[in-house]
């Protein structure tokens, strides 16, 4: 969206002009967006200052509190020509979309079924209104003496945790699906099965892909917590030894490392709604992702 | 007369079938979860599974029992909760305090904005280790941790709740003689709130999480540090008795926010 209005005369008669407009605004926004960005860099940089850099005042907090942002940039850069920032990202994200695709894949199914027949619903429902709530973290111990400490027990946490969203967001799309849609299908004689790839399952998708929107970044939450848990490699396990060991630019590099591939994944996601979802006009992010 | 205790025998009459109907309703809503904790008993006493991997749900039942009368149950909840509340509290204060106050003064929101939507996909589990690096391992590593982690959702969710506020509805109290403060507080605050309560029950949910992962990975007391504490000890029945403990708090806990965001909320229609 620019904004530069007026009508479509306005813009063909400024062709030029418009679009050297369009570029100024963007360069505004992504201004305005890094402003306050750079801003908290500089007054993190000024609070740890170290004497090789241009200081201001006297430093606020010892570099064991709050390592340099510099100190921290180089750990991160060291860490990326090493690999082992590569291995450590790989090994997250991999334990991450596992889970998180078997929990989609699973949680959609079963949605379906949950609306479609009365003895699942009647099953499943109270289950899922009892789990939903309840902090799955703490079953990590109990999932780690049935599947031991690698990444069996880790993925089985995130597959647990990432479905309930999945799983509620199905049910109440494929339920809010509108009758007249299902009845005008019907009567020009749509087959069960053509019912629900064509009808159903793309009148649902919207709300079933608000679901996987926020079944992913607590995938993502999850694969960390069970890492910094069990220890050994990933971005979780990683940052908890950094943390054993006192290296506090290990630990900063690592939450700037996690802050960095929540991003990416969360926007990713985003982008993919986008894509996916041209055709409908709820196309945004939802706001309680 | 006679009619009157008629009635009156009638409508007792009718409240207790009305009231043994709901109970076999709500008995055939929840018994699948009997049914599953059937499975559970039998399985492992019947030795279809080891009762190490699952000890039996009467095995369980008993050393919480026990837990409880020794009382390391209830002051390690108390911790938990102790943790929770605060961190969420602060949490709530100040990312309504945020929230609303970006909405409403561009600056702020100028300011602001970036931040919040830089950190909000972050996962706030990165943090525990630096909250033990800055605070120890005692209660404050906790309490800021949560409040942290639960501070963006609130603040984000009062944000987009106050920017929708009708303008309209702004615009007639100005025009009638509110202050601006008055207008923050009686119009922009209530129209925010439905946004503010849902967000808040995010937080909630965040809460618990961030409470026992911290308290799994690095701490001296609370429910998390009993769970990992039972387990590496091989106390099992033990374990998934703390296990439920706080499983049941996290229901409860979100049941109970629920019921009471409908009362606050019954204003609407």
């Amino acid at each position: 969206m620019t904004s530069t209005g007026g009508g479509t005369a306005a813009i063909l008669a400024l062709g030029e002009e418009s679009q050297f407009d369009r570029w100024v605004e963007l360069g505004r926004l992504v201004f305005m967006s890094s402003f306050p960005i750079l801003l908290l860099l500089i007054i993190w940089d000024q609070a740890t200052c170290i004497r090789d850099v241009v200081c201001v005042g006297h430093p606020l907090a010892t570099p064991f509190l709050l390592p340099n942002p510099i100190t921290v940039a180089d750990r991160i850069w060291s860490d990326t020509t090493s690999g082992d920032l590569v291995l450590n990202v790989g090994l997250t994200l991999y334990r991450a979309f596992f889970g998180f695709v078997v929990a989609a894949v699973t949680g959609v199914v079963l949605g379906i079924l949950i609306s479609r027949f009365m003895s699942v619903h009647w099953f499943f429902d109270p289950i899922i209104s009892v789990g939903f709530p309840m902090p799955k973290v703490a079953f990590l111990p109990i999932f780690m003496l049935w599947f031991g400490l690698y990444d069996t027990s880790k993925i089985a946490l995130i597959i647990v945790d990432a479905i309930f969203p999945v799983l509620t967001a199905t049910i109440a799309a494929t339920q809010g699906v509108d009758r007249q849609m299902l009845w005008s299908a019907r009567m020009l004689g749509a087959s069960d099965k053509q019912l629900l790839w064509e009808i159903v399952v793309p009148a649902a998708f919207p709300s079933i892909m608000t679901g996987l929107q926020i079944a992913l970044p607590i995938s993502l939450i999850i694969a960390i917590v069970t890492e910094m848990i069990m220890g050994g490699p990933g971005l979780g396990g990683a940052m908890i030894a950094a943390s054993r060991f006192a290296d506090s630019p290990g630990v900063f590099a690592g939450i700037i490392e996690i802050a960095i591939a929540g991003f990416c994944v969360v926007k990713g996601m985003a982008m993919l709604r986008r894509r996916l979802l041209v055709w409908h006009q709820e196309a945004e992010d939802p706001t309680t992702a | 007369m006679t009619t009157e205790a008629t009635t009156r025998f009638d409508a007792g009459g009718l409240a207790k079938i009305e009231f043994s109907r709901r109970a076999s309703a709500l008995f055939m809503r929840y018994l699948p979860l009997l049914i599953l904790a059937a499975v559970w008993e039998l399985s492992s006493r019947l030795g279809l599974v080891s009762t190490l991997a699952l000890p039996p749900l009467s095995a369980v039942l008993e050393s919480w029992v026990s837990l409880m009368l020794s009382g390391d149950i209830v002051t390690n909840t108390a911790d938990s909760l102790w943790r929770l509340s605060a961190g969420l509290g602060m949490a709530i204060v100040f990312g309504t305090l945020i929230g609303v106050l970006m909405a409403w003064y561009k600056p702020l929101d100028v300011l602001m904005n970036p931040i919040v939507q830089v950190f909000y996909p972050m996962p706030k589990s990165a943090l525990i280790p630096v909250t033990v690096l800055w605070l120890g391992f005692g209660h404050w590593s906790k309490i800021v941790l949560i409040f942290i982690g639960c501070m963006l959702p609130v603040t984000l969710s009062a944000y987009n709740g106050a920017r929708g506020t009708e303008q309209f509805l702004v615009w007639s109290a100005r025009s009638m003689g509110a202050s601006r403060r008055r207008t923050l507080l009686e119009v922009v605050l209530p129209s925010a709130l439905p946004e503010i309560l849902s967000g808040i029950r995010t937080a909630l949910a965040l809460s618990f999480i961030l409470m026992v992962a911290s308290e799994l990975i690095v701490a001296r007391s609370g429910l998390g540090y009993m769970i990992g504490w039972l387990g590496d000890g091989g106390v099992y029945d033990a374990m998934f008795a703390v296990v439920m403990t706080v499983s049941i708090l996290g229901f409860a806990a979100d049941r109970g926010y629920l019921m009471l965001m409908k009362r606050v909320l019954s204003w609407r229609e």
